[in-house]
């Protein structure tokens, strides 16, 4: 590891410690009680999940708007599912194929169509909020209680922390295994850092991008279970507006929007700061704006810090 | 041998001298050109043409030197001063917005305006008349530019740049996206312009052109004037003659080669009109200015664009083919755009020496970056690349070693072709002679392993004088026949590339 990267990655957690200590000063030590932290444990895990899988995205320099809607809709699937007595499982399963599907679909879109990630995902977000709304007629769908409603919940047996957050854990170690451990990994990078390179290498970019949407889309179709898991209802107006939470965790983190840079790693340090802000301001008292500010503030500082920085690299 | 016209010089650069770190690109370098005058500015690739233009156009300071416009001093800080100083570049690449409409574009930055509003009638009737003093009013102003043709498109810059009232024009290879009928249309309008009294600058790798449109000519080499005078006394084989000026040094290793089996043969291919054949042991190199053709034809042997007719054989592999198929077959490309093409500039070393080939780095998709570290580390020892590792990213380095990193792709790879666009452009000396010594050794005699082929495009002459065994010459798109390079001169050479009459 050179000391540039070692100062991109020191870069954000520095900046997770530094928000944590301004809300543990404003809070007080209990702040950082084994309770509260696995609240925001809780709070941040369907943003961190999703945000692994955008992290795909972005580093192969593209960009998927349709989390949100993705959520509602696997919700919704779940839901629809368990009232038929589906197993919890294969209700599960089902909404994680939708939603890789949903991918499969923006993927095919964005490599056939020559139209930027950013639109067609864009007209998907409306199409795939609709298609929740539809399977829902526009209610909020009541489902039988099972297991599945216990994922971000400690249960009677279980140590630390829920189910849930082990296996949000579990993926993103698998994600950022599989971004630097293989192939596929270094294909993404390829992509995203330099098309016009990766094409005259002969890397196959319209199969890898169709595959990045693909598995993102899988990523997103886990955090829909969770956000079911935490609802216990399928619903088709939920999660409007993740896609930007989730994204700006991804930059926070250091991924570019440009491509070819970003890690599973920082991701999940982005999510943390902006779960702390969260949690911070409302155990502070502060109100919902004052949370909105600081948080955009956060954003354009640590994109503009990272400039600078990379600016600096470059220059010497 | 002039430098200077005979009436009073518009503007007049004096010893101009520029250096980009160790390069010196102008050594003292003098222009001038009168009102009512076409100059033509002629030199080699790197001759520092370009640098000189952007001196006067304010986009580089000079290290030494004076420029004065009509008599007075003049010290542009940006292209900005320039313009309002009346100077106006008309690059090959077009700068206008293709989205807006012709008069827009026209009156840009000096829109009329009225009670602080565009004054639109106004700005049509202006435009109108910008066109018309060209002898042009059949371009409607109203037009959206990108849907104009080339020509036209040219019509309109040429137009922005008189309704500003610049009083010297300088065009850099503006003939080399025109038809044969729109480069006379051009060659009368300047001819126009020049009665006006503006002062012009002609740019052009071509010297029938510039012997058929400008009155007198500068001939740079290395940085420095190698001449001039005016061009009815100057013969083609004069100018030619100014350009080149030197021989072909000992840059150029040759160990003994031996040509072995045909390894690419390539029948009436479209695009380039191409047929030749290229074996083992042997350098292959196609001459040719910018824009004739060359890089679109080895990008079609390399499947980055689309055969339109015409047969290519690859060793035992005929047909078509995709990048990832050539690359399978034995087949390697250098792109002749480092920076955009070539690498991934963000990505590290190993990653881009290696990008192509990571499947000995693991089984089944898998890779272990330790593995691709040390191959890489392996290549970076053996290209001398100066680096502080595999994991250091590319941008940090020099355009030299960067170009080295993607040579070691073809090397890494283990190609049986290896299809060089500009291998040596933009790259410190040291560095070239490097590579050089690299390209004559894969085609060398050695035990153990059958030579491989090179084709090469360069528009450095000595070049591929110096490295290739058989030259062809690619001009407005169509490749000629294959000469011994032993039989050709650098002279001969820059004749043909040149083209004694345009399109022949």
């Amino acid at each position: 590891m050179t000391t540039r990267s070692l100062v991109e990655r020191t870069g954000t957690f520095f900046g997770l410690v530094l928000v944590a200590m301004i809300f543990g000063a404003l809070v007080g030590p209990q702040f950082f009680a084994p309770t509260n932290l696995e609240l925001m444990a809780r709070q941040m895990a369907i943003v961190s999940i999703a945000a692994v899988g955008m992290t795909i995205v972005i580093v192969a320099g593209g960009i998927d708007l349709s989390v949100g809607s993705m959520i509602a809709l696997c919700t919704v699937v779940i839901a629809q599912l368990l009232r038929m007595d589906a197993s919890p499982f294969l209700a599960a399963l089902a909404a994680i194929a939708t939603a890789a599907l949903c991918g499969l679909i923006n993927g095919v879109l964005i490599t056939q169509l020559r139209v930027v990630p950013f639109i067609v995902t864009l007209g998907t977000m409306l199409v795939i909020r609709g298609a929740a709304k539809g399977l829902a007629e526009e209610r909020r769908i009541e489902a039988p209680a099972t297991w599945l409603n216990d994922l971000l919940r400690v249960t009677r047996g279980e140590t630390l922390l829920p189910s849930g957050i082990w296996a949000v854990i579990t993926l993103a170690v698998l994600v950022a295994a599989m971004l630097r451990y293989t192939r596929f990994g270094r294909h993404v990078f390829a992509i995203g850092s330099n098309e016009r390179m990766a094409r005259l290498c002969g890397v196959a970019i319209t199969r890898t991008k169709v595959i990045v949407y693909a598995l993102s889309a899988a990523f997103v179709g886990f955090a829909g279970l969770l956000q079911f898991s935490k609802l216990s209802v399928g619903d088709p107006t939920v999660s409007v507006g993740l896609e930007l939470d989730v994204i700006a965790a991804v930059i926070i983190g250091g991924g570019s929007l440009s491509g070819g840079r970003g890690t599973v790693a920082g991701t999940l340090i982005g999510a943390a700061i902006m779960t702390i802000i969260q949690v911070g301001c409302s155990q502070k008292g502060l109100a919902n704006w004052v949370q909105q500010i600081v948080t955009g503030c956060i954003i354009v500082a640590a994109v503009a810090l990272d400039r600078i920085r990379s600016a600096h690299g470059t220059g010497t | 041998m002039t430098a200077t016209p005979a009436a009073a010089p518009r503007f007049e650069m004096r010893g101009i001298r520029k250096a980009f770190g160790a390069t010196i690109a102008l050594d003292g370098v003098d222009l001038s050109v009168a009102e009512g005058e076409i100059c033509g500015l002629i030199g080699q690739n790197g001759a520092g043409k370009s640098t000189l233009m952007s001196i006067l156009s304010g986009a580089l300071q000079p290290d030494a030197g004076q420029i004065a416009i009509d008599g007075h001093p003049f010290v542009p800080e940006s292209p900005h001063d320039a313009r309002r100083a009346g100077i106006a570049m008309i690059y090959q690449e077009l700068s206008l917005a293709p989205h807006m409409t012709v008069m827009e574009n026209i009156m840009m930055g000096a829109e009329p305006m009225r009670f602080g509003l565009v004054d639109w009638p106004c700005m049509r009737d202006m435009a109108a008349r910008a066109l018309g003093e060209l002898g042009h009013d059949d371009i409607p102003p109203d037009a959206i530019v990108g849907s104009l043709s080339v020509a036209a498109q040219q019509l309109v810059e040429i137009a922005r740049a008189l309704a500003v009232g610049c009083r010297v024009l300088v065009l850099d290879e503006p003939t080399s996206s025109l038809g044969r009928a729109d480069v006379e249309h051009l060659f009368a309008l300047l001819r126009h312009l020049k009665t006006q009294g503006h002062a012009i600058v002609y740019i052009s790798h071509f010297i029938e052109e510039v012997k058929s449109v400008a009155d007198r000519f500068i001939v740079l080499r290395d940085g420095r004037n190698a001449g001039g005078g005016t061009t009815k006394d100057a013969t083609h084989d004069h100018i030619v003659a100014l350009m080149v000026g030197r021989s072909v040094g000992d840059l150029f290793p040759r160990t003994q080669r031996t040509r072995g089996e045909a390894i690419l043969e390539v029948t009436a291919l479209e695009p380039g009109s191409a047929t030749f054949t290229l074996h083992r042991g042997e350098i292959f190199g196609i001459a040719g200015v910018l824009g004739s053709g060359r890089t679109r034809l080895l990008r079609t042997l390399f499947g980055l664009e689309p055969v339109r007719s015409g047969r290519v054989r690859v060793g035992v592999y005929s047909g078509a083919a995709r990048p990832h198929e050539r690359w399978g077959q034995g087949m390697g490309l250098l792109s002749e755009d480092r920076k955009e093409e070539g690498l991934a500039s963000a990505l590290d070393i190993a990653d881009n020496l290696t990008m192509s080939k990571l499947s000995p780095f693991g089984p089944a998709g898998l890779l272990s970056p330790s593995r691709q570290r040390a191959a890489a580390s392996r290549w970076i020892s053996e290209l001398e690349i100066k680096c502080a590792g595999p994991a250091q990213k590319t941008e940090e380095l020099s355009g030299g070693n960067q170009q080295k990193i993607a040579i070691g792709r073809l090397l890494h790879h283990d190609v049986d072709i290896l299809v060089l666009d500009e291998p040596t452009r933009g790259i410190d000396v040291g560095s070239k002679a490097q590579i050089y010594r690299l390209i004559d050794a894969l085609v060398a005699d050695a035990p153990g392993r059958k030579p491989r082929a090179v084709l090469m495009v360069s528009s450095y002459l000595p070049e591929l004088l110096g490295l290739c065994d058989r030259i062809a010459v690619m001009q407005r798109g169509r490749l000629g026949e294959a000469i011994p390079a032993a039989s050709l001169s650098e002279h001969e050479l820059m004749m043909a590339a040149t083209g004694g009459a345009p399109g022949a």
